[in-house]
């Protein structure tokens, strides 16, 4: 027997799987919460502006929400990054078989594509922060008080069309990652059963869907509504 | 050449030695039956080159009746030929045309290193096997066969884990060489059942290790074990060792020596 097994948890090729899995799933609830907060650009200027105002009231509050949402994030990326380097050596390098055919019934494209649709995300979520939290600080007066014109910096952003198109392409890597990694975060768990599992699938794919989908649309709206 | 007997283009894996260079060397076999099995095709072509003279070409078998395991071979690029529920000493070649090229290799994977042509040390599995794939309480007489109650639907589930062959196939076709459906039918298996459960958390916990300490990958849900799996086992095992191991890893502790403990 193994001397000290949670040690050798976080260590282990399940552990950090299912580490892997915890935090992207934590990332999806996050996703959710910033897509609702985005859909204040649909009621208009004031009340998006507002929304972002009392983030930033939270103050001390809202730097330790970032500092675990940064955590979370590094632990999914870093993990899955390590895990995808053990695993093209486990394959046996890249040149493994003259030919290799998939059975159309297990491993698919949103599956193979983890990596770089991981990637894409990654870069995406670098520029995002630089162009629109780091972005143009405009301010604005609202019901009297003196705030950040979010507003403004982000309609500003979405006029240029290769921002647009960038930010639509990145969120239909969303798309692909999220439908895959969903349902295996939940399998990673231990949590499939005949009798539940497809749902978490078709759910998975929901979520893919709505989620990329919700945030593209917001993307392509401001892009048509101009400054 | 009897009526129905094909003429193929065989393009297998050759490799003297694990440390030597390997190649795909061409071969034609003619009048094969369609009644033949994949291997018996391959005893053939052997049975040619032998009285060539050539170094017939090495390959694991066994029973060739789909319970043993020990048949391998990546066929068209699928682990014994990607056939539903079917090992290669199953294919046989009425699955097949006159004149189509076959391209034959070895299960391949970082753990599973070549020993001579399609031949792979698959002892890595065993060596997951021997870190605690088994039970290891006295069973004295056998027990009346009522005592022990299993609800029909466990019993079945149980069943089809325990139907795992140990071929090597989930690992030859994950996309990450890992041996997780192997190691999860195993797992999952004795779990499921009153006889394996007390030794579940220790056995998740040094299975798992010796897992990752022989170079097998991570699984990342492709599922292609699943698709290729001779024996159709579902990754819903592979779910269940997830969960005994997390069980285990937070709740299973044996003290050491110095700690009082046996």
């Amino acid at each position: 027997m193994m001397a000290a097994a949670v040690n050798h948890y976080f260590g282990s090729s399940i552990g950090r799987k299912q580490l892997v899995a915890t935090t992207g799933l934590l990332l999806c609830g996050f996703l959710v919460s910033h897509l609702a907060g985005n859909f204040f650009l649909l009621v208009g200027p004031n009340a998006f502006n507002l929304y972002a105002h009392k983030l930033e009231a939270l103050g001390g509050l809202l730097f330790v929400v970032e500092g675990i949402l940064a955590v979370i994030f590094t632990i999914h990326l870093g993990l899955a990054i390590k895990l995808n380097i053990e695993n093209v050596k486990a394959r046996g390098g890249a040149k493994r078989y003259a030919l290799k055919k998939n059975t159309g019934r297990g491993t698919t494209f949103m599956s193979q594509t983890m990596p770089w649709t991981g990637l894409i995300l990654l870069a995406f979520v670098i520029l995002h922060i630089k162009s629109l939290k780091l972005g143009t600080y405009y301010t604005t007066v609202v019901d009297g008080v003196t705030m950040r014109d979010l507003y403004k910096t982000t309609m500003e952003y979405f006029v240029s069309t290769p921002a647009t198109i960038w930010y639509v392409v990145a969120m239909v890597a969303a798309a692909l990652h999220t439908s895959h990694g969903f349902a295996s975060a939940f399998q990673s768990m231990g949590w499939n059963h005949g009798k539940y599992f497809k749902n978490v699938k078709r759910i998975g794919y929901l979520y893919a869907v709505l989620v990329s989908g919700g945030f593209a649309f917001l993307a392509v709206w401001c892009h048509l509504k101009g400054v | 050449m009897s009526a129905g007997n094909m003429n193929l283009n065989l393009k297998i894996w050759r490799q003297p030695t694990g440390a030597a260079e390997g190649k795909l060397v061409d071969y034609r076999v003619e009048g094969v039956s369609p009644d033949q099995s994949f291997l018996e095709m391959i005893d053939v072509l052997n049975d040619q080159l032998v009285r060539k003279g050539e170094d017939p070409i090495a390959f694991d078998h066994d029973c060739r009746e789909g319970i043993c395991g020990m048949c391998s071979m990546m066929i068209n690029g699928k682990a014994h030929g990607g056939y539903k529920n079917t090992t290669t000493c199953q294919v046989h070649m009425r699955l097949y045309k006159d004149g189509d090229t076959i391209i034959v290799e070895p299960f391949r994977a970082k753990a599973f290193p070549i020993v001579k042509d399609l031949t792979v040390d698959r002892s890595g599995i065993d060596k997951v096997m021997m870190a605690g794939g088994f039970i290891s309480a006295n069973t004295g007489n056998a027990q009346d066969g009522n005592a022990v109650l299993i609800p029909k639907p466990i019993a079945d589930e149980a069943m089809d884990a325990a139907a795992c062959i140990g071929c090597g196939a989930c690992v030859a076709s994950c996309p990450n060489g890992s041996g997780m459906l192997f190691m999860g039918a195993k797992i999952s298996q004795l779990a499921l059942l009153p006889q394996g459960q007390p030794e579940s958390p220790r056995r998740s916990l040094n299975m798992v290790h010796t897992h990752d300490t022989l170079g097998f990958g991570n699984c990342t849900t492709h599922a292609e074990c699943e698709a290729t799996c001779p024996k159709g086992i579902s990754i819903e095992h592979i779910a269940r060792m997830n969960r005994e191991y997390l069980k285990a890893a937070f709740t299973y502790y044996e003290k050491s020596r110095s700690e009082g403990g046996a």
